[in-house]
């Protein structure tokens, strides 16, 4: 193992919503990881900070590189998601007017999430919390 | 395009960042969804917006965007053309409308970004 970092994530202060993501790619950029890459681990752990800040009651990222492979584990202490399938539809999103004016809530966050990267493993229960894991080959 | 002719075009006040003006761009993207933007744009690409929040530089500064330009006369807070600073990425604002600043960077060569077809459930 190259990196591995903790970073947790406060629930519903948009301000700083954004923060772990730059703090990642920072140290992604100091290792040389490819641009491509880089991008899409970017945009993947960027999704996952905002839906933690606004759907969830706080969390924590997990950032790993290794040799081959970059991981990135996300997950919060509730409130769980009740569909998982209709949470995963493009457009589907339960966000409050006030998160869409911040820009966010058009539903694209978690099939973007899926779609950027190589490895995408989601499960939630309501109550307990939502459980993301990550892959990016190198 | 280079940034500066960006600029021209749309009349545009410059934010922050003018030493970058050589920057060249050959896309464009208008929107005010952020989470839109990370769907659809591949880098190099313009944002356009009417978003002047703090997530409009974060967005572009993930997807690594050469430049940002705010419409409809709107200006960000300071703390986001801070960052916007911080990050060397330029930030333009023009009183255009986005109907409008899209029409005129159409029109004067700036291309649209290709996005893949969703269906619409990727699934779990």
């Amino acid at each position: 193992m190259i990196i591995k970092e903790t970073y947790p994530v406060a629930a519903d202060d948009m301000s700083v919503a954004g923060d772990v993501s730059a703090s990642i790619k920072r140290q992604m950029k100091r290792l040389g990881i490819p641009n491509q890459i880089m991008r899409r681990v970017s945009v993947c752990t960027y999704e996952a900070e905002i839906n933690l800040v606004i759907h969830s009651d706080g969390g924590e990222i997990d950032f790993a590189i290794s040799e081959d492979e970059i991981c990135v584990h996300v997950r919060d202490v509730g409130p769980g998601i009740p569909d998982l399938d209709k949470a995963m539809t493009e457009g589907f999103s339960t966000a409050t007017s006030e998160v869409r004016n911040m820009g966010f809530g058009a539903g694209m966050g978690l099939p973007n999430m899926k779609r950027n990267a190589d490895g995408f493993a989601i499960t939630s229960e309501v109550g307990k919390g939502t459980d993301i894991v990550m892959t990016f080959n190198i | 395009m280079t940034v500066k002719e960006i600029a021209q075009v749309l009349d545009a006040q410059w934010l922050c960042c003018e030493e970058e003006e050589n920057r060249v761009i050959h896309t464009a993207f208008a929107s005010d969804m952020m989470s839109d933007v990370l769907a659809y744009v591949q880098e190099d690409t313009l944002l356009l917006t009417g978003l002047v929040n703090d997530q409009s530089i974060r967005t572009a500064e993930m997807l690594d965007l050469p430049c940002v330009v705010y419409v409809r006369g709107k200006n960000p807070h300071k703390q986001t053309i801070d960052r916007a600073t911080l990050l060397g990425m330029p930030a333009l604002s023009t009183q255009y409308t986005m109907f409008e600043a899209c029409g005129r960077l159409y029109a004067a060569g700036l291309s649209a970004v290709e996005i893949e077809e969703l269906d619409g459930d990727v699934g779990l």
